[in-house]
């Protein structure tokens, strides 16, 4: 397996969607090369570091005005049918 | 109404009997399943525009328009993947006309081959989130995602922020799954190369 090869498989390689002859290859190739394992591990990271820190979360009050506005606005449209 | 339990061998999506009541005109079911989604549908639609005051506006503009169309919607897809997908189409047209000079869309990105092949090499420290504070850390989050094209934030939104299968994010941006595949991948990588210049080891500096 080539590096541009291991690019290639890296995307269903995290969805979990390789198959075990290709995970196999891809184990073979980060055994060996230390620069694809570097981006598998620090791409691996970046996916969790986002999933793990949710950086536009609605405030409690912000959620209470924003769902008030749309309940009107849909009871408005309810009336008028 | 008490929930009924389906029967295992044929799961049904508890939003299928809140559909199905609100396009009755029950109004507390539409309600039921704003409350699930409004946080959702907002994240999405900052992540996209980048922009407090848009995804506010989008937020509200989506579930209306969900309300007005529910009748359209028939139950081939999720209700969510459905309300991920008007959201996402109105942030992006929001973002068009925003950048009137640029061009925004799914389809932009892609005519360049920037950020598909990785160029650092270094190892982050064990752990980035213990070398900042939650406010340092969500700000470098922030200004990293930006940076992103349009059409990769998106997809890696859905993809990895929300939780979508790739096959429900194809559905929710019309894309088929290869070219989520690719935006994905791409998205994925950039954002690594940008993350990599906070979160690197130093060789002989104190991390």
């Amino acid at each position: 397996m080539t590096c541009t090869d291991f690019l290639s498989q890296l995307t269903d390689y995290f969805d979990g969607q390789i198959s075990p002859e290709l995970l196999e290859e891809v184990r073979a190739h980060t055994a060996g090369c230390s620069h694809c394992e570097v981006v598998l591990n620090t791409t691996r990271q970046t996916i969790e570091v986002y999933r793990d820190n949710e950086i536009y979360e609605l405030s409690g009050e912000l959620r209470e005005r924003l769902h008030t506005a749309i309940m009107v606005k849909c009871n408005k449209k309810a009336k008028k049918a | 109404m008490p929930a009924i339990q389906s029967p295992a061998t044929e799961e049904i999506h508890p939003d299928v009997a809140l559909v199905a009541r609100a396009k009755e005109g029950d109004t507390a079911a539409f309600e039921q399943l704003v409350r699930q989604y409004e946080r959702q549908i907002f994240r999405v639609a900052q992540h996209i525009t980048q922009n407090r005051e848009d995804a506010e506006d989008i937020t509200q503009d989506a579930f209306l328009k969900a309300y007005e169309k529910l009748e359209q919607f028939q139950g081939n897809s999720k209700f969510s993947t459905w309300l991920v997908r008007i959201a996402v189409n109105e942030s992006l047209m929001r973002l068009r006309k925003r950048k009137t000079s640029k061009t925004v869309s799914m389809d932009a990105d892609v005519q360049t081959e920037d950020g598909a092949i990785p160029r650092d090499f270094a190892e982050w420290r064990p752990n980035p989130e213990q070398n900042y504070n939650q406010a340092e850390l969500a700000e470098i989050l922030r200004k990293t995602i930006q940076g992103l094209p349009p059409g990769f934030r998106t997809v890696f939104t859905l993809r990895d922020i929300e939780n979508l299968s790739t096959e429900e994010t194809a559905e929710a941006l019309g894309l088929s799954v290869p070219a989520v595949k690719s935006r994905l991948l791409r998205a994925r990588l950039q954002l690594r190369e940008r993350l990599s210049r906070y979160f690197q080891k130093k060789e002989g500096r104190p991390a």
